[in-house]
């Protein structure tokens, strides 16, 4: 400090010279600070010894090698020079793009009808009067009904009707909002709690609608990077499950736990290779296939549930009330608790008649979705009128044990009616377990038909013959092309019902096998 | 104003349903005196709301007041400690009580059922004020509605019923319209319809699922809402969910507003089409998506999309904006796109006719392509619509899944929605629909003001019958939901994740069958309460309130 005393000349005034020696200070200070540190750091004495010796050898040397370093910073640091990107990071000018614009020609938003799809609007059934065991259809004359899932008679009891309008006198018909803002009715509850006491297990939760509950369910348990393996069989409200879960899915031979097993172990040997962490694993199938009428062999899904520790889906609208001496479902047709399977989801639509579905499981599977399962946190609640119908019917079920014994025998009537009536040679392939009361019809010879389409024509014909003969029965309907895996064959659906006598059964069968031979003689 | 009189419900008198104040012999004006519900609140004018009759001009307040630095600064802060606390406690709970923490961990093989982030919430933040939540009720959810009284040993864990209930103010249900009713045309012609046409159908519409009452519905929706075809589905978010994917599939474009309902994004999803997002109701910036979109083509490939659809709301429920139509409407036209309205909650309640937010622009229903909307609220009954052009609805009853898969819509619903849509749209009941209407309008507008005046936050447009009042800070959900349920008022409190973190909120939800006097005395305890936990913080100037 005392040197800066000795150079006072181009200071004018005391203050000036105040200023700089102070601002000397700080430099001298920062300099000495830095000096330091730069002391401390592992080193530094080799680097200065390094440059100071290498200076005095060879001053170009040194140039040289900082330019060099220099360099170095310059290329890592500067834009990196990608010959692919140029052309698309060029924007478009604003003319470009209203040219673009102007030649966009899109699509109109819907195609026009084809033949067949206006034929299959035309042709669906308009009902007038009350659905039941026989329905009056709009030309005023009445039909055995074998197209609805009325499969034990439930639907439309009088004790239904007169519960439901009490219902309406007490809470109206809608609830005005979804569960979580008060649209939870003691209704609901009630109707969960006879659920799950039918079912023999812990909870159960109500959608507002069947086809959405399984699509609801499984996504909110299997999220992305999950894993589930589904039958491929599945039905397509399964399928949009598995579509909107973001899970890895595969699929497995429809029924066959052979290729099941491949799957798991499959899947198994990925994870250990690539040690994957371990993420929720899951099976998804159906009790009574909708699309195939058969049903799932559920001891051994279980074993190897258990085996390779998958937690098992079951969607069982068309087996709860159907399967079981006590109709409930498919663990009761093999005697096994309900409370071995995780997950059971199911339609209140079909045998129970009301409208509607549910889950049941445990008591952390069921609260889980409701905050978790998306169409029952973001859709209004059932209507108390339907959650009391809902009621009604697994009183019904609990009350009428017969019902699902005389539901057994009318779809083995129909079954060896049909097989009998038909003949030889065989025409169409009876789908399905003896048991299911769900009987696809398939043509067999399918080379005899261009195309989907022309199968489907003349199983209309088929149909309508059948109608024009008293009998109400449906072709199996399908949203074509949205079905992503394995879209079913072409087929005639007879849903068999405890609600008819063997005699309506018989007739029916006869009818049915008549029509198809007609139709099918004419086109040959 | 009541002046701070704590009043509360005669439990003397029978209890009133909405069907007591919507049944009265017509030519009445708006003016008439309902049976009183409360005690000592007698006063019928002079509200800070204004004259409630005043005229219905449209409103251009669209815009949403910013939160105060002060308030997102503390909010941000309970948030804070509320998980810290929340890590704290597991932290400790996961040495000293294994046995609860079992279920959340990997166990045996099994990775958890819940992880993350989700779990966390729901058990340290919802499980604390889980009480406000899912409040279960009885009979009809109209003017007033039946809580059954629950209570609870264990922290929210568990509820015991205590068999009794409680009639409280309902400022919560969808109730636009005052049909939910279990008296009256709609509840006497749906008796009539069960014992005609039963309650089930057991069967998908395009199977065996379709009754003649269907048709004759359909016809009337569609007459409604003024297109040429319309259909109906059995659940309203399955309208939207099983809809979108007839009509748009991969290779097309879906522009959705960021604010769309879960039911919209998950149509959006199993579509398979490319889903982007613009800015909520903001049609600059849904004009740029668009240019840049159609510019630029489908991602990687560069092909043109085979079409693109507009997805918006007309009334979003969580913030009361009503969806700047006209605009969208304009841009739809400009650049050959389709346009997709959901008008669950506007339909019957918005619109001088009750026919929704084209009503209430006076849009020709024709420049939009799919009017979808639902019955569940304004008509009290369930379900949903699409309708539009008889060639569009035509390949929806082809391709929609609730109607080749689901079962039909019950007849009874169905009958509820025939004979409300009758009276609504004049049909039936002489002037009681546009009564209705007006009276909605009337108190969405007069409770809006209301709370507006006093200077709360209040989000959405002046004729929106959500109002949607901003509570912020963590703690005063469950506060504010408690404190009106002590003043027998039921309101739906939302917190994240069905809003943003830091704008929770309660939503109010008005109802024709709503007296002044109803939402005076809300109003009032509102007031009391907002005073209580500092909720009057919005900076927009207000009139001077009368003390």
């Amino acid at each position: 400090m005392s040197k800066l005393g000795t150079y006072a000349g181009p200071f004018v005034n005391e203050a000036a010279r105040d200023f700089a020696d102070s601002l000397v200070t700080a430099v001298n200070t920062t300099a000495s600070v830095a000096s330091h540190i730069y002391a401390k750091i592992p080193g530094s004495r080799i680097f200065a010894r390094y440059v100071h010796a290498s200076y005095q050898n060879d001053p170009y040397r040194s140039l040289l090698e900082a330019c060099l370093v220099l360099f170095m910073i310059w290329y890592f640091v500067g834009k990196k020079h990608q010959p692919g990107k140029q052309n698309i990071e060029t924007p478009l000018t604003e003319k470009e793009v209203q040219e673009l614009i102007d030649e966009w020609d899109p699509e109109p938003l819907v195609a026009p009808l084809s033949e067949a799809q206006r034929m299959e609007l035309d042709k669906t059934p308009v009902i007038s009067g009350p659905s039941g065991s026989k329905v009056k259809l709009l030309d005023g004359k009445e039909r055995l009904n074998f197209a609805s899932y009325n499969f034990v008679g439930a639907m439309n009891q009088e004790s239904t009707k007169e519960s439901a309008i009490s219902a309406l006198r007490k809470y109206g018909v809608g609830t005005c909002g979804p569960c979580g803002f008060y649209g939870t009715l003691d209704v609901h509850m009630e109707l969960e709690r006879d659920l799950a006491r039918f079912m023999g297990v812990e909870g159960a939760i109500v959608y507002s609608q069947g086809f959405s509950t399984i699509g609801s369910v499984i996504p909110a348990f299997a999220k992305r990077g999950d894993i589930i393996v589904a039958d491929a069989g599945v039905s397509f409200a399964v399928q949009i499950g598995l579509r909107i879960s973001r899970s890895i899915v595969k699929y497995y031979k429809h029924n066959d736990m052979q290729d099941l097993e491949r799957v798991l172990q499959q899947l198994a040997k990925e994870r250990k290779l690539k040690k994957k962490p371990l993420t929720r694993q899951f099976i998804v199938v159906e009790g009574l296939y909708a699309d195939h009428g058969d049903i799932c062999p559920l001891p051994e899904l279980i074993e190897l549930k258990n085996k390779y520790k998958y937690r098992l889906i079951l969607e069982e609208s068309f087996s709860i009330g159907v399967l079981g001496d006590r109709g409930a479902g498919v663990c009761d047709h093999y005697g096994i608790p309900a409370t071995e399977v995780e997950i059971i989801s199911a339609s209140i639509s079909n045998a129970i008649g009301s409208a509607g579905g549910f889950c049941c499981g445990s008591k952390e599977i069921v609260e889980h979705q409701r905050l978790g399962g998306q169409s029952y946190v973001f859709s209004a609640s059932m209507p108390a009128m339907l959650a009391v119908s809902g009621i009604e019917g697994v009183k019904y079920l609990e009350a009428h044990p017969e019902a699902f014994t005389t539901l057994r025998q009318n779809a083995a009537v129909m079954r060896s009616a049909l097989k009998k009536s038909l003949g030889q040679p065989q025409i169409v392939d009876i789908g399905g377990d003896v048991e299911s009361p769900v009987i696809h019809l398939r043509l067999i010879h399918t080379s005899h038909f261009e195309n989907r389409a022309d199968q489907d024509r003349t199983l209309q014909e088929v149909v309508d013959e059948i109608i024009r003969n008293g009998v109400l029965v449906t072709r199996a309907k399908h949203v074509t092309d949205h079905e992503v895996i394995n879209e079913p064959q072409p087929s005639i659906r007879i849903a068999v019902s405890a609600a008819h006598t063997k005699k309506e059964v018989e007739k029916a069968a006869t009818v049915v096998a008549a029509a198809l031979k007609k139709v099918l003689k004419a086109r040959r | 104003m009541g002046k701070g009189k704590r009043a509360h419900f005669d439990s003397s008198r029978p209890p009133i349903s909405s069907a007591d104040i919507m049944h009265k012999p017509a030519g009445d004006d708006h003016h008439h005196t309902p049976p009183a519900l409360y005690r000592g609140t007698t006063t019928t004018t002079a509200h800070d709301g204004g004259d409630p009759n005043a005229a219905l001009e449209k409103s251009t307040d669209h815009l949403i007041e910013d939160t105060p630095i002060g308030v997102l600064i503390t909010t941000y802060m309970s948030y804070f400690f509320l998980i810290i606390f929340g890590h704290i406690r597991d932290f400790f709970g996961m040495r000293f009580k294994k046995d609860e923490y079992r279920h959340l961990q990997a166990q045996n093989g099994y990775a958890s059922l819940s992880s993350g982030f989700d779990t966390f919430y729901h058990r340290r933040l919802y499980m604390r004020i889980r009480d406000v939540f899912n409040r279960p009720i009885t009979k009809v959810p109209g003017r007033t509605v039946h809580l059954l009284d629950r209570e609870t040993n264990d922290f929210n864990k568990t509820y015991t019923f205590t068999g009794t209930t409680t009639e409280v103010l309902n400022l919560a249900s969808y109730n636009y319209l005052g049909f939910a009713q279990s008296e009256g045309p709609c509840a006497d012609a749906v008796e009539a319809s069960v014992r005609k046409w039963g309650v089930g159908t057991c069967s998908s519409r395009m199977e065996a699922g379709t009754f003649e009452l269907h048709l004759e519905t359909e016809a009337l929706v569609a007459r409604f809402i003024g297109t040429e075809d319309s259909m109906i589905v059995s659940m309203g978010f399955a309208t939207n969910s099983t809809t979108i994917p007839a009509l748009v599939q991969k290779g097309c474009l879906i522009l959705s507003d960021e604010l769309n309902h879960s039911s919209l994004i998950y149509g959006a999803r199993i579509s398979g089409a490319t889903i982007k997002t613009f800015k909520h109701n903001d049609s600059k910036d849904l004009e740029a998506v668009l240019r840049k979109s159609i510019a630029h083509g489908q991602p990687r490939t560069h092909r043109p999309w085979k079409k693109i659809l507009i997805i918006v709301e007309g009334l979003y429920s969580m913030e009361g904006s009503i969806c700047a139509l006209p605009e969208i409407v304009a841009l739809k036209k400009k650049y050959k796109t389709y346009l997709y309205l959901d008008e669950a909650h506007s339909i019957g309640a918005m619109g001088p006719n009750g026919r929704g937010i084209c009503d209430y622009f006076g849009v020709d229903p024709a420049d939009v392509d799919i009017m979808m909307g639902t019955f569940t609220k304004s008509f009290g009954a369930s379900g949903g619509y699409i309708a539009g052009r008889k060639d569009i609805i035509d390949v929806i009853r082809l391709h929609n899944y609730s109607s080749v898969y689901s079962e039909a819509i019950t007849p009874p619903v169905l009958q509820q929605i025939h004979t409300s849509l009758r009276i609504i749209s004049g049909e039936e009941g002489g002037d009681e629909g546009h009564t209705r209407i007006a009276q909605l309008a009337r108190n969405a507008r007069f409770f809006s003001q209301g709370l507006r005046n006093l200077g709360f936050i209040v989000y959405g447009d002046m004729d929106s019958p959500v109002v949607p009042l901003l509570l912020f800070h963590p703690a005063k959900i469950p506060a504010f939901s408690r404190e009106m349920l002590k003043r027998g008022i039921a309101v739906v409190v939302v917190g994240y994740p069905a809003t943003p973190i830091i704008t929770s909120r309660v939503r109010f939800c008005l109802s024709a069958a709503h007296t002044i006097e109803d939402l005076t005395y809300a109003l009032q305890a509102i007031s009391d309460i907002g005073d209580e936990m500092v909720l009057k913080v919005s900076s927009r100037p207000r009139p001077a309130i009368e003390a």
